[in-house]
């Protein structure tokens, strides 16, 4: 090792250096020009899901090697099925090791309160500097006032329609109102094109049932959290609708679909129409040889998006805010905070934002007004409208770690279920808003 | 009396071995060898090392848990048996409780039923007997979660070629609700459950079935038995034994039959096919509450404990007979 004597000049240079990271993180970084001193062979450890768009996994991968350099440390990640998520987090808390920054989904930063570490200090500024994060992060990611997850993006659901069926039938543009799409959804199930819409247990059922109770007026809570207010009218009238929904517009086998089903049978040119992310969009782009419509020509090219249809009491969207945390148990948190005010850097993030092609979208309003939106396909444009109607289950109260249980519960996927399955409405949601007493109140 | 032969014996066996010219032994090694309490101690210890660290430990954390109001990051404080209250007041999971017992039973009986009729059937001697033999074990060698898969397209709701097959020979006019409707959907479990659990059966009770000496069923025939009276007084009461050990292991497994569930049904709908397991997955995963899970977990062990417990004490009476 070298141990010549340092001039003042490079003393003062690099001290001011140290100072910088020390003071300002990542900043720091960046303006001493070089890596920070970590122990040598320090490893941060990033486990995330697969993602659907396996592009952006590339891109992560990359900066993985990028990072690495700028930070002075060896920075991996790990990509599971997103159903091994929670298992693995969970398995990790309760022994004290695993990788140091998970993905969290959904509100599970307050599932896991006790295990993350406050990032405020990292968070904040991004959001600062990002003209700050939509509003359902504040209700996903923070707890007690402290920021327990970085925002990262989100990913949305919605009607995906095939245009030329609704256009056969004199719909020019997807139904505005839950009841306007129960009427066009009549026409088409008469013509044996029904609206496919699982009510089973599993992502699509909750992202469906949540924003219909909400634009009815209906509700788990009220906004302190703790009292349930599930039955009141607004309630029974969004359960009427769906039995009626269901009847009419919808086929009846998604009681027992599990989350690829609609992707399947939509593809298939079984349905005119199912509430989804857009995967399966970019599924018949990607295989476009393949799968076509029954005039022959590729698939991809007659399906739309729309958002959902607004109810009595407005328009809601439930998207699944994705974020990461940082775990207690990780010995490099510092690395740790660097590497996620690295990553989440505008020149950074865009490349996995752009590699997403409008899949995710961005954690704040300011990625609505990138340019990659004018260059995506059309119907993949109207999703980055979507967030801003977004709302946590748990509404009206906080995204707490009881409206996780009752999200778990699908007791609100099942009022549904049990209703369209012959139950009457009042008993379905009275069956319901027990199961929230034993929930919320206990 | 016959003890102290015993002893006595292997009390020359061990003059005979310490007799042994060529082999002198270290005196710690020799003293732990010829002290059999101490040998003993030391070759049960493996065993018992492994049951205590992978069986004991996990249970008696497993009782903590379920007494405790612990969840992911919490380690929790003691709580009595409130999670036990909760989960019996907790509609979901009484049906689950429900679905398991209906599920456990009905597979099970079903299971032995056919089980013991193809084993019958593979007793007798038949051209391709060996590979017809080797091929029922098929569903048993096959991984649940692939099975339960396929299982899953055969009763998909749109693309079910079950329903493909029944609607082309004129059985059906609309599509049969086989997992989108409560009560079918548990039947479409059981029957799943049934077709992979089937072979353990059919297999164990052959083997069993082997095991009867041809003589007694000769001479029941000259004695004028017919087959069923055959199969009555010959057969099954010398196959008791062995249907008792397979049925036993049978209800443990599909009392806390997990897989087939979480990928056939999710429990749903409307948690028609919840079991107990696929619940306590949910609530302490799911929603974190590691307490309440392994609470609604232990709800099984009393259950099979009574099982097990009855069906060894007759298997002990048979033995005694």
């Amino acid at each position: 090792m070298d141990f010549r004597p340092l001039n003042r000049r490079q003393f003062l240079k690099v001290t001011g250096a140290a100072a910088a990271v020390a003071s300002t993180g990542i900043e720091g970084i960046l303006l001493g020009g070089r890596a920070p001193a970590y122990a040598q062979g320090t490893r941060l450890h990033i486990v995330r899901w697969n993602d659907f768009i396996a592009e952006a996994d590339v891109v992560l991968r990359n900066q993985a090697v990028e990072a690495s350099k700028v930070l002075g440390a060896e920075i991996v990640f790990e990509f599971i099925n997103v159903g091994d998520l929670q298992p693995r987090i969970t398995a990790a808390v309760q022994s004290g090791s695993g990788a140091d920054i998970t993905l969290l989904l959904w509100n599970w930063a307050h599932l896991y309160a006790n295990a993350l570490v406050d990032v405020s200090d990292v968070a904040e500024p991004i959001g600062k500097a990002q003209g700050g994060f939509y509003d359902v992060f504040s209700a996903t990611a923070k707890v007690g006032g402290k920021w327990l997850a970085v925002p990262h993006g989100v990913g949305g659901f919605f009607p995906n329609y095939r245009r030329s069926w609704h256009e056969e039938i004199g719909v020019k543009e997807f139904p505005q109102t839950w009841d306007a799409w129960r009427e066009v959804g009549k026409k088409l199930k008469a013509k044996g094109r029904p609206v496919g819409q699982s009510l089973g247990h599993g992502m699509d059922s909750t992202t469906f049932t949540y924003p219909l109770l909400w634009s009815f007026g209906g509700a788990e809570v009220d906004e302190s959290g703790k009292k349930v207010v599930l039955g009141s009218k607004g309630t029974i009238e969004s359960v009427r609708f769906m039995q009626a929904f269901w009847k009419d517009a919808c086929d009846e086998g998604g009681l027992a679909w599990d989350d690829t089903s609609n992707n399947r049978a939509f593809l298939a040119g079984e349905l005119s129409a199912t509430c989804n992310g857009p995967s399966i969009y970019i599924v018949a782009k990607r295989q476009q040889d393949k799968l076509k419509d029954d005039k022959g020509q590729p698939l991809y090219r007659d399906i739309d998006h729309a958002l959902m249809p607004k109810g009595p009491a407005g328009q809601y969207h439930l998207n699944t805010p994705f974020q990461h945390g940082i775990m207690k148990y990780s010995k490099n948190e510092k690395l740790a905070k660097d590497f996620l005010g690295w990553l989440m850097q505008k020149d950074h993030y865009e490349k996995w934002f752009m590699a997403n092609e409008g899949y995710s979208m961005g954690p704040a309003k300011m990625w609505e007004e990138h340019p990659m939106w004018s260059k995506v396909d059309k119907p993949l444009q109207i999703m980055r409208q979507a967030v801003r109607m977004s709302l946590m289950f748990g509404y009206q109260g906080p995204a707490s770690a009881k409206a996780t249980e009752s999200y778990t519960k699908y007791v609100i996927v099942d009022m549904y279920a049990k209703a369209v399955q012959g139950m009457r409405a009042e008993d379905a949601v009275r069956w319901a808003e027990g199961e929230l007493k034993k929930i919320y109140e206990a | 009396m016959k003890n102290r032969v015993g002893r006595e014996e292997a009390g020359s066996a061990r003059e005979v071995v310490s007799a042994h010219p060529s082999a002198p032994r270290p005196a710690l090694l020799a003293s732990v060898l010829d002290d059999e309490k101490l040998l003993a101690l030391l070759l049960l210890s493996p065993a018992v090392l492994l049951l205590a660290v992978f069986i004991a430990y996990p249970f008696a954390m497993g009782i903590w848990l379920a007494l405790s109001d612990a969840s992911v990051g919490n380690p929790g404080h003691f709580i009595g048996v409130k999670n036990f209250v909760k989960a019996w007041n907790d509609s979901i999971f009484r049906t689950a409780f429900w679905n398991t017992a209906v599920y456990a039973f009905w597979a099970n009986v079903l299971k032995l039923a056919l089980g013991l009729w193809v084993a019958l059937l593979l007793n007798r001697h038949f051209c391709g007997k060996r590979l017809v033999r080797a091929s029922m074990l098929l569903p048993f060698i096959v991984p649940t979660v692939l099975s339960a898969l396929a299982w899953r397209w055969m009763f998909d709701p749109t693309f079910s070629v079950l329903n493909w097959l029944l609607y082309r020979v004129g059985l059906i006019t609309v599509k049969l609700p086989f997992l989108s409707d409560a009560s079918w959907a548990l039947w479409c479990a059981i029957v799943v459950n049934t077709w992979r659990g089937m072979p353990f059966f059919a297999i164990t009770l052959l083997a069993g079935l082997q095991t009867i000496n041809p003589d007694l069923h000769e001479a029941a025939s000259l004695d004028g038995a017919n087959a069923w009276r055959r199969f009555r007084h010959v057969t099954w009461p010398l196959l008791t034994p062995v249907t008792i050990v397979v049925v036993v292991f049978s209800v443990i497994q599909t009392f806390a039959d997990f897989q087939l569930i979480y990928v056939l049904t999710g429990g749903g709908p409307a948690n028609s096919t919840h079991l107990v397991a696929t619940y306590a997955y949910q609530i302490a995963i799911g929603a974190g509450l590691l307490g309440e899970g392994t609470a609604m977990s232990l709800f099984m062990f009393p259950v099979l404990f009574a099982v097990v417990w009855i069906q060894l004490r007759y298997l002990r009476r048979l033995e005694g007979m």
